[in-house]
């Protein structure tokens, strides 16, 4: 037998360094800013007396926003591993019912002399709920190996009826006096002490992205959610626990759902059975505007938060140009469209 | 000699009622190659998925350095130290190189990851395969194909693999890239790696391997020092067995040129293929799984698109579509008959009206009876063995959905069939059957029906030899010339389909 190959050196051959990605990636969140800022100039412009450009206008888009940025954290990690979390309008309705009632259970009694003490319990009640929701579909999606679609398609149904089941069907208000209606989701814009800026509720959300980010980029854990939804067969022969990694994803998604919810509920001063209906929707158009991929491995907290804020701009852009509820509708939806087609377009031409 | 690092003694394993391996046993000592050899077929995957743990064996023993070595799935397989590189490779396109090299093992500092340490580590991985210059922090799917299979290999280095085996790692390099590939191999083989090799290309056995083993049918039929043996006596080794005689053959005349492709080039692949196919004519191409034979096929039909070069079905030349090329009398059956050939949820009268829903009922309705009347000949010419033409074509055994598959381009009255495996999966008897329609097909029959040409694309060597007028292989994207079936023989073709093409990129 003879030897056929020619050794011949191969040139180095030319590789995108991590610095070039680097670079790359900053273009991408410029590119997002870009196209907010785009959004919001055009409503600024378009509302009459420039009111849309006002500090009390810009606190609301935030405080919207911050509910679908709250819960897209978690939908962010559930795209990422390749599925989808329909049920989380749902999870957000039935913790904002928990975290009411648990507020209800206190009135007149002896907690309500400890308003701290029954707050914090109506958040973590809220949050609790979300979780266990979370926990339950992903170890539905795992132990019967039903896409995530399909579960979480019933879980939405199912939560949501157990949401109304929960409240009897009605809306739930506490009495206010609590730290949660006077601070968290409360404007400040327009009083004379506003040193916060914000409300609670938008710096919280904040922080939580912060973390969110971290978690994804640095942590063990972190990273394994990519690795599982770029490629679920290559983690499990590396030894990832792919199944536990979906498990945990599903029920930080419903984690987050629960934080949502207690902003919402701030922000509605009530728990509301039937309220957040379709937020799912907004929350996965977030994610999507922010460059996560629906087939997995690839998105961001920033892109998310930013997708979240393009949400939350166009919503109170549409209400405050005065256009009626089924324009509204069109118009967000074909914003959404083209979008994810300039990204993809524009992802496309880097590669 | 040392002990051997890894043996495999009289391992079997059967699915259902095929033996897929018979008794194999194999050696492999560290800082050894071994060359695994054997045609599509032979269980050179299946004795390499009981080796890495995705098939447990029936029977057999295994042992990795000195020990007993059973494991259970690919991870035990990975951590005891054997460490799979598949032909379709297992990267996570999205993740930086260190995360891929370190998946599973990534090192950490409480909840978060020890970045230095990763980018540390990883160098030090791609320094051992050669390849220092590939920054950890890359995105993986950035890189080509040959990095690519260079990070896997460097995963496998950085978990401390004793045995790694590679499976076709040439298929979708260029010649380059597998000189470096060699390169890198000759060095994991002096840090003591033992390495086995599976491939179907002798030249780069010969040049790599220290040892070779071969696989027919399931068993082992030789192994020996690479160097003592010749190329041919391989070719024998993995060819040998008799043409059985069910190959029925009458005098065709070929007649106008139906279907004629010059410098074709697909995407990917075929990379050049040049073939002129007449009328009453049976042309074979052969080769190696994977080498385009099929993405040729799809190009003819419309179904992949040509990046340059000419395609002709018999005067026409432009833009193609499969419901065009139905039009034009092109007919195909898929190789993937339940995925793609057959609507296996369908009637078999379903299947095989499918393309051609005329005349079954006034106003272009399709009525079932009509559809029913329209394919009861064609169950009755082929054998198909059903109850009704109502039937689900999925509860057919594999012969006879291949004949409703065959049935479909019957009923549309095709001139050009292209058939890809069509015996694949299918029993004796339906062979027989399927060689003796190719047969009538291609001969004239009445004045005013000409004779259909035929183009079989097919790895069973036996069959080509024995249905075809013509022959061409196909190697590495490249299809060679058309020659008379006279002029070639099993061991020609395979060594064509395993040669060194000339002008390789």
């Amino acid at each position: 037998m003879t030897v056929q190959h020619e050794m011949m050196p191969t040139p180095a051959p030319k590789l995108t360094s991590g610095r070039k990605q680097w670079i790359k990636s900053i273009a991408a969140a410029l590119a997002r800013i870009g196209a907010l800022a785009v959004i919001f100039l055009a409503f600024g412009l378009y509302v009459p007396k420039y009111a849309f450009f006002s500090a009390s206008n810009i606190e609301n888009i935030l405080m919207q926003s911050s509910v679908y940025a709250m819960a897209g954290l978690g939908m962010t990690m559930v795209i990422i591993t390749g599925g989808i979390d329909l049920a989380a309008g749902s999870t957000i309705a039935l913790s904002m019912v928990v975290t009411a009632l648990v507020l209800t259970s206190g009135d007149g009694q002896f907690l309500i002399t400890h308003p701290v003490l029954c707050t914090s319990l109506a958040v973590v009640g809220g949050m609790l709920a979300g979780t266990m929701i979370g926990l339950i579909e992903g170890l539905l999606i795992t132990l019967l190996k039903l896409v995530p679609f399909i579960i979480t398609l019933g879980m939405m149904m199912i939560v949501r009826g157990g949401a109304k089941e929960l409240a009897d069907n009605q809306e739930i208000s506490p009495s206010s006096n609590n730290w949660l209606f006077r601070e968290l989701m409360f404007p400040v814009q327009g009083q004379t002490f506003n040193w916060q800026l914000f409300p609670l509720g938008v710096w919280i959300t904040i922080v939580a992205a912060i973390l969110a980010a971290a978690f994804l980029r640095y942590t063990r854990l972190g990273r394994r959610i990519y690795a599982v939804g770029s490629n679920e067969a290559t983690a499990r022969l590396c030894g990832v626990p792919v199944q536990r990694t979906k498990v945990i994803v599903y029920a930080l998604s419903g984690c987050f759902a629960g934080l949502a919810a207690v902003l919402e509920f701030s922000k509605l001063n009530m728990g509301q059975p039937t309220g957040a209906q379709t937020y799912e929707l907004y929350i996965i158009a977030a994610c999507v505007i922010g460059g996560t991929s629906l087939t997995g491995g690839v998105g961001t907290v920033f892109g998310t938060i930013v997708g979240a804020l393009i949400i939350g701009t166009l919503n109170a852009g549409a209400q405050q140009a005065g256009w009626p509820k089924q324009r509204q509708e069109i118009v967000i939806g074909l914003i959404i469209i083209v979008a994810v087609a300039l990204d993809q377009l524009r992802t496309r031409s880097t590669r | 000699m040392s002990d051997p690092l890894l043996t495999m003694n009289d391992v079997s394993k059967r699915f259902g009622p095929t033996v897929a391996l018979r008794s194999v046993s194999l050696e492999l000592h560290a800082g050894q190659v071994l060359a695994l050899i054997g045609e599509n077929g032979a269980g050179k995957s299946t004795l390499m998925k009981v080796l890495s743990g995705a098939h447990l064996p029936d029977s057999g023993k295994m042992t990795l350095n000195g020990q007993s070595y059973r494991p259970k799935n690919p991870l035990q397989a990975r951590r005891a130290g054997v460490a799979m590189i598949y032909q379709e490779l297992s990267i996570a396109p999205h993740l930086s190189v260190m995360e891929n090299v370190l998946m599973g093992v990534e090192p950490t500092v409480g909840p978060f990851l020890n970045w230095s340490q990763m980018r540390e580590r990883t160098r030090r991985a791609l320094a051992e395969v050669g390849r220092a210059d590939i920054d950890p922090a890359t995105r993986a799917g950035s890189l080509g194909i040959a990095e690519q299979q260079l990070v896997e290999i460097a995963r496998s280095v950085a978990l401390g693999a004793k045995v790694l085996v590679l499976d076709e790692p040439t298929s979708s390099l260029t010649r380059s890239d597998i000189a470096n590939l060699f390169t890198m191999l000759k060095r994991l083989r002096t840090q003591g790696i033992g390495i086995i090799y599976i491939s179907h290309f002798l030249e780069e056995v010969g040049e790599i391997s220290d040892r070779f083993s071969v696989l027919r049918d399931g068993s082992s039929v030789g192994s020996g020092q690479t160097t003592d043996i010749t190329d041919d006596q391989i070719i024998k080794l993995m060819v040998g067995r008799d043409v059985e005689d069910l190959y029925p053959r009458t005098h065709h005349t070929p007649g106008e040129v139906a279907l004629e492709i010059d410098q074709l080039q697909g995407e990917k692949k075929p990379r050049r293929a040049s073939l002129q196919l007449r009328r009453g004519e049976v042309l074979g191409i052969a080769g190696l799984v994977g080498t385009g034979r099929t993405e040729l096929l799809r190009i003819i039909f419309g179904l992949d698109s040509v990046k340059s070069g000419k395609l002709k079905i018999g005067t026409y030349v432009g833009p193609a579509s499969p419901s065009r090329r139905w039009d034009q009398g092109v007919g195909m059956v898929s190789e993937d008959r339940k995925t793609e050939g057959l609507a296996l949820g369908l009637s078999i009268a379903d299947n095989i009206t499918l393309s051609n829903p005329r005349n079954l009922g006034p106003f272009r309705l399709v009525l079932p009876g009509r559809q029913d009347r329209a394919s009861a000949p064609w169950i009755k010419k082929l054998g198909v063995k059903c109850r009704t033409p109502r039937q689900n074509v999925g509860d057919l055994s594999g012969g006879n959905q291949q004949k409703v598959a065959i049935a479909r381009l019957l009923q549309h009255d095709v001139d050009i069939l292209l058939l890809d495996e069509p015996t694949r999966g299918v029993d004796i008897g339906a062979k027989a059957q399927i060689y003796e329609l190719i047969n009538e097909l291609a001969t004239q029959t009445t004045p005013n029906r000409p004779a259909r040409a035929v183009l079989v694309v097919s790895s069973y060597l036996p069959e080509l030899l024995g249905i075809c007028d013509r022959i061409a292989v196909m190697n590495r994207g490249v299809l060679g010339q058309a020659k008379p079936v006279a002029e070639w023989n099993e061991r020609s073709l395979m060594a064509e389909a395993v040669g060194q093409v000339d002008a390789f990129n």
